[in-house]
């Protein structure tokens, strides 16, 4: 495996030279947000400076001042939700299984899409340290968390040059599929 | 029985629940674990290969630190055994709930559980129904909590196929996974149930995902090997292991129906058995 690549917030112009398929490791600050957290920011407005700025799809187990468990959410529920992040100058989103057509031509020449590994919530909680909370009215799994990240390993599943590694994937099983189908027929 | 030997009963049943939902959520079995390595060693795609080694370091963070492996601890599904001369009661079925509730605030779980349509959360995952319990006779009494996540249950199909085409159930699976994508977070486990009647398959698939999955037969093999053929790799982003393993329990069914159940499971094939003492 290449050596991955050492990204800190707030992102700038080095994120475009970015592959998909590349491995990656963020340190600096995110801010979780799901379904919620988006509407709520569409409405009232980015309550922190969006630009260069790394949003997660996530919603964490919080205890005290402590992050518990903080895996990544199925980021395709926000694929109708981040186009304003990126126009704001936000230039990476994190989460897990991919996102649409839509966000792929927003993320070009201007952000990538960073995939962390579903379920492995007890480790991405040992790369953090938990800074705040925005929305907190909105409870412990739609609030807006302000993580502190240490080199969390990631891969950049869309580039932003259009570049998409859960396409290509998807591409390729539906291939696999019909070559199956016609081998059963 | 007396009073008060009906009362600790109660109790060592919920503690045992208790006991039982915390080992699964932290402690990966033995042969999951197994499996998860071999697949690992295996894997040539070098995203896959990423991914692999991010699930292996979460198990071992998760053991080290007593945290739960995923955030989403899921919706607890019991099985229990009941010995021949223990009464089936409600007290044991509320001691199996307040188990449960006990688990949520001690480990603690996420409160996942709410009404089906009004969404209201109850707050300490149990409810109407839940924990969904499933009893059967044994020569002890044992407590086996799976928890099972939504990404992978959400994805879960059954059939009603016909008799005459039975040669399908291989492409009904295929095209279970095809769908699910990289939705229920794998490389996952199908636990496949093939027979019985409408409801009793879908159980039978669930109760397939308690079987060891680090040994296959060679039908289950051959259902595997044509899951994994799709390619789409740990968290559906390409890669030789889609399936970890295909488990498939049977039962007799009525000459005109062949049901078939697929329910998926993540790569955290979660589930911790604990025997209750009597005594």
């Amino acid at each position: 495996m290449k050596r991955p690549v050492r990204l800190n917030t707030p992102l700038g112009d080095e994120v475009l030279a970015l592959k998909a398929g590349d491995h990656v490791e963020l340190s600096g600050t995110v801010y979780t947000a799901r379904d919620e957290a988006h509407l709520r920011m569409m409405k009232d407005g980015i309550p922190f400076d969006p630009k260069g700025a790394a949003v997660y799809h996530c919603g964490p187990v919080i205890e005290g001042s402590r992050v518990i468990a903080a895996g990544p959410t199925t980021s395709a529920r926000m694929n109708r939700l981040s186009g304003f992040l990126i126009d704001a100058g936000i230039r990476a989103l994190i989460g897990k299984g991919g996102m649409d057509k839509t966000v792929r031509d927003q993320l070009k020449g201007r952000g990538v899409y960073l995939a962390f590994t579903g379920g492995a919530a007890a480790l991405a909680a040992s790369h953090m340290t938990l800074k705040g909370v925005l929305f907190e009215d909105l409870g412990m799994a739609e609030a807006v968390w302000i993580i502190d990240l240490d080199r969390l390993p990631l891969v950049v599943g869309i580039d932003a040059h259009g570049g998409d590694i859960f396409e290509n994937a998807r591409a390729k099983a539906q291939k696999e599929y019909e070559r199956y189908r016609k081998g059963l027929a | 029985m007396k009073k008060g030997t009906a009362l600790s009963l109660y109790d060592r049943i919920a503690a045992a629940t208790e006991a039982a939902a915390r080992e699964a959520v932290i402690f990966l079995p033995p042969d999951v674990k197994r499996a998860l390595g071999i697949a690992a060693a295996r894997e040539t795609n070098p995203v896959a290969r990423g991914e692999f080694e991010n699930i292996l370091k979460n198990i071992a963070v998760a053991e080290e630190s007593g945290v739960p492996l995923c955030q989403d601890t899921g919706v607890p599904v019991v099985y229990l055994t009941i010995p021949p001369d223990l009464p089936l009661t409600p007290a044991l079925y509320d001691a199996v709930a307040e188990g449960i509730r006990k688990a949520t605030g001690s480990i603690p779980l996420r409160p996942n559980v709410v009404d089906p349509l009004s969404r209201h959360n109850t707050g300490d995952n149990t409810g109407e129904g839940m924990p969904a319990i499933h009893v059967k006779p044994g020569d002890r009494l044992t407590v086996t909590v799976l928890p099972k996540g939504a990404g992978a249950e959400n994805v879960s199909r059954i059939t009603m196929m016909l008799p005459s085409r039975r040669e399908e159930v291989e492409k009904f699976v295929v095209e279970t996974m095809l769908l699910a994508e990289g939705k229920p977070c794998p490389p996952v486990v199908l636990g496949v149930g093939i027979g019985g009647t409408f409801d009793s398959c879908a159980a039978l698939a669930k109760e397939a995902l308690l079987l060891p999955i680090d040994e296959m037969t060679e039908y289950e093999q051959r259902l595997c090997d044509a899951v994994n053929r799709l390619g789409i790799g740990p968290m559906g982003m390409g890669g030789d292991t889609t399936a970890l393993a295909v488990k498939v329990k049977t039962a007799a069914c009525h000459t005109a129906s062949l049901p078939v159940a697929v329910n998926v499971q993540c790569w955290a094939n979660r589930h911790a058995t604990v025997e209750v003492k009597r005594t």
